[in-house]
């Protein structure tokens, strides 16, 4: 009997997997369902088991179940990890994604699995938590933070309790590189984890899923029943988000697991300190515990072989939006923006001229292609006032807006602030409101400064490149003034689309428009 | 002096008739007011209802941080987490009722009335809107005969804001009734309809 791997990731199920899987186990084939490999434009991907490697179909629908399993389908793409998107990534964390079934423990052991756990339980905390700090590894979920430093302060906190927390909320626009991991190769999140829990002396661990994941809740908890013996006496608990954005902060996050309304704490303590109930805690992403066995396992210097100036290791980037060739793309720090959205991301996929991208979700900056020169580097990034942030970045073409996604932004914010600080509460509503009078052009006096007693209001009419001003200004104050980053980094997108994008407000543009 | 007078003399009235309504209110999605309680009447009976919180109350009451598992069951079990839900549950894990309240109301996906009996979630994030989400959004809304963010006087379908699904390289994307669509055009769109109106 023929084996074929249809994938049953989310993306690739919302694409029709499901149907393909079903009529090719109805005609004869053995169907193994594995995660997604990662490019989404040749989804539903089926690979087919011969004496020459896995030969790939795709995109294929479900009618063409028979011509794929008698190989004369017109879509074939040959050995996949051969096509150009795959061949020039660096797979450390996704080398197993797609490839084997996400819930056999054979396959993971198979392809290398349990080893970086082995390798740390044969070493003292402090060693384990050295070699991280050799790697460089830094934080996944955006900040950048040196995991070895957070790992180190959990270690030397006293207490007898100690949890690690893996935040699994991915909830910024543009980025799904946790929800195809947990879908494709969970059993290396849970042996990251286990390996921080033996690092820092933690015997219970969160993995906190949005609960708009739904595929991914499912195979992580079943992965996590498989392997309870692998990891003991370290155990694990799968908690599932109710749509908080914020929660995706860690701080929130701590508080939702504790069964509050999920809204930011003031820092310090820092949670390394007093965390989860109070006790010493390390809230990594899964990206940065799932680089822990690879780090482990093939020694600290391989991971930090790979990189650009600080920024250590490989980092998984995710092109969406409007583009040809989306996908997941792991590759060394370093790659330039230009190289990912033209020669790897082909464009976009209507054709038509690419005007912005967006890094780093929701409270990322706008670059036109005339800043497509600047590298993947935290510290590159954070330079143009931008950040790498989750990695994902998000192509548009030329019919976009901009002046509508900078309002969109502090919209989103609006809707998603827990309310705490106040430069966040009201300022993105505030934030809402001026961009929509700087878009119809300023304003007039209202009726109250239309009084005769308000002597002190403007003589003028506020035109546009007053409401700019005025924009800018709550921008620095939402900025330097709010307790998270939801708050703190909702100015990243406004201000990059009114200075890269003058026009799209009706503003003159300084220089023509940089593209 | 009366309060018209003051108001004469000061100029509010002025200010409250001449500006604008909209003004006056919060420009943002109604998702914001998603929370708010429709009306519709509970299946269960409430002797039903209570029997059902104090059996999963006492599932939760061993571990840590009870509250938010305790209510995605409630609400899958019952369909929503009612109001009269809420005392049970805050007697059961020793809370105030405020702060069960509060962590209803903070989290989205809480509902404190059942929804329709389809619900198609859209999303609304950057990576759907590049590839087209606006226009498909507007269509949606046409189509199913709901605008974003209500339930249809029917209580047939229910049209909800997403933002990311973490599908972002083939959008617009949805979940109808928890099921993942991508790549939705106009046919997607009529096959939606389709599915919702049976």
């Amino acid at each position: 009997m023929t084996r074929v791997f249809v994938s049953a990731d989310m993306a690739s199920v919302a694409l029709g997997a499901d149907e393909v899987a079903e009529a090719l186990a109805k005609a004869g084939a053995e169907v193994v369902r594995t995660g997604s490999r990662g490019l989404f434009s040749v989804e539903p991907l089926v690979e087919v088991e011969t004496d020459v490697g896995r030969i790939g179909f795709g995109p294929v629908t479900a009618a063409d179940a028979e011509r794929i399993l008698a190989g004369e389908h017109p879509n074939r793409l040959g050995d996949v990890g051969a096509l150009p998107f795959f061949a020039r990534q660096t797979r450390l964390t996704f080398a197993r994604c797609g490839v084997i079934d996400p819930l056999s423990l054979e396959d993971y052991v198979d392809h290398g699995g349990w080893k970086g756990l082995a390798a740390a339980l044969a070493l003292a905390p402090a060693e384990v938590v050295d070699r991280i700090d050799a790697s460089g590894l830094r934080g996944r979920g955006g900040a950048g933070f040196p995991a070895g430093i957070k790992w180190r302060t959990a270690l030397q906190s006293p207490g007898v309790e100690k949890f690690i927390v893996c935040n699994a909320d991915e909830g910024d626009s543009g980025t799904f590189a946790d929800r195809m991991l947990m879908e494709g190769d969970p059993f290396l999140l849970i042996e990251g984890m286990a390996i921080a829990g033996h690092a820092v002396g933690a015997r219970k661990g969160y993995v906190y899923i949005r609960s708009e994941y739904l595929f991914a809740v499912n195979v992580i908890r079943r992965a996590v029943e498989l392997s309870c013996d692998m990891v003991a006496p370290f155990e694990i608990e799968v908690r599932v988000g109710a749509g908080a954005y914020v929660c995706g902060e860690e701080t929130s996050l701590l508080d939702s697991i504790e069964g509050k309304r999920g809204q930011v704490r003031a820092k310090p303590p820092l949670p390394a300190h007093a965390g989860l109930f109070g006790a010493p805690t390390v809230v990594n992403n899964v990206l940065t515990l799932a680089a822990a066995p690879f780090i482990l396992s093939e020694g600290p210097q391989a991971y930090a072989a790979l990189g650009h100036g600080r920024s250590r290791g490989t980092v998984a980037i995710q092109l969406a939006g409007n583009v040809k060739y989306g996908g997941l793309f792991e590759c060394p720090f370093g790659i330039t923006l230009g190289e990912l959205v033209n020669d790897i991301g082909g464009g976009a996929e209507s054709g038509r001229p690419v005007r912005a991208v967006q890094v780093g979700g929701p409270l990322g900056a706008y670059f036109p292609p005339s800043m497509f020169h600047l590298p993947f580097d935290y510290e590159a990034l954070a330079e143009v006032d931008g950040l790498i942030g989750h990695a994902g970045v998000v192509v548009f073409d030329d019919t976009v807006d901009m002046a509508a996604m900078a309002r969109f932004a502090m919209e989103f914010c609006a809707i998603e602030s827990c309310g705490k600080c106040t430069p966040c509460r009201i300022g993105s509503v505030r934030g809402v409101e001026t961009i929509d009078r700087l878009i119809a052009g300023g304003r007039a006096k209202d009726p109250v400064e239309a009084l005769a007693q308000m002597r002190n209001a403007h003589a003028e009419l506020r035109g546009r490149e007053a409401e700019a001003a005025i924009l800018r200004d709550l921008c620095e104050t939402m900025r330097y003034g709010s307790l998270c980053a939801l708050g703190g980094f909702t100015p990243f997108p406004v201000l990059s689309a009114l200075t890269y994008f003058p026009q799209d407000f009706g503003l003159a543009s300084k220089t023509a428009e940089l593209v | 002096m009366g309060a018209a007078e003051i108001g004469g003399k000061f100029g509010w009235e002025a200010m409250a008739s001449n500006l604008p309504a909209a003004a006056l209110r919060v420009t943002v999605t109604s998702r914001l007011r998603r929370n708010v309680a429709k009306p519709a009447s509970m299946q269960q009976a409430p002797e039903t209802m209570a029997a059902e919180i104090a059996r999963i109350v006492a599932l939760h009451l061993g571990r840590r941080g009870p509250l938010l598992p305790l209510l995605h069951d409630v609400q899958a079990a019952l369909g929503c987490i009612p109001d009269e839900a809420v005392p049970a549950i805050a007697h059961g894990l020793n809370l105030s009722r405020a702060e069960v309240h509060g962590v209803i109301t903070f989290y989205h996906d809480f509902r404190r009335a059942p929804a329709a009996r389809h619900v198609v979630r859209l999303c609304r994030a950057e990576a759907c809107q590049a590839r087209g989400g606006v226009v498909i959004e507007a269509q949606a809304a046409r189509r199913l005969g709901v605008s974003m963010g209500e339930t249809r006087a029917d209580g047939q379908v229910s049209l909800e804001a997403a933002f990311c699904l973490g599908l972002c390289a083939t959008g617009p994307n949805a979940l109808v009734d928890g099921r993942p669509i991508s790549r939705i055009d106009e046919a997607a769109l009529e096959a939606i309809a389709t599915k919702v109106e049976a």
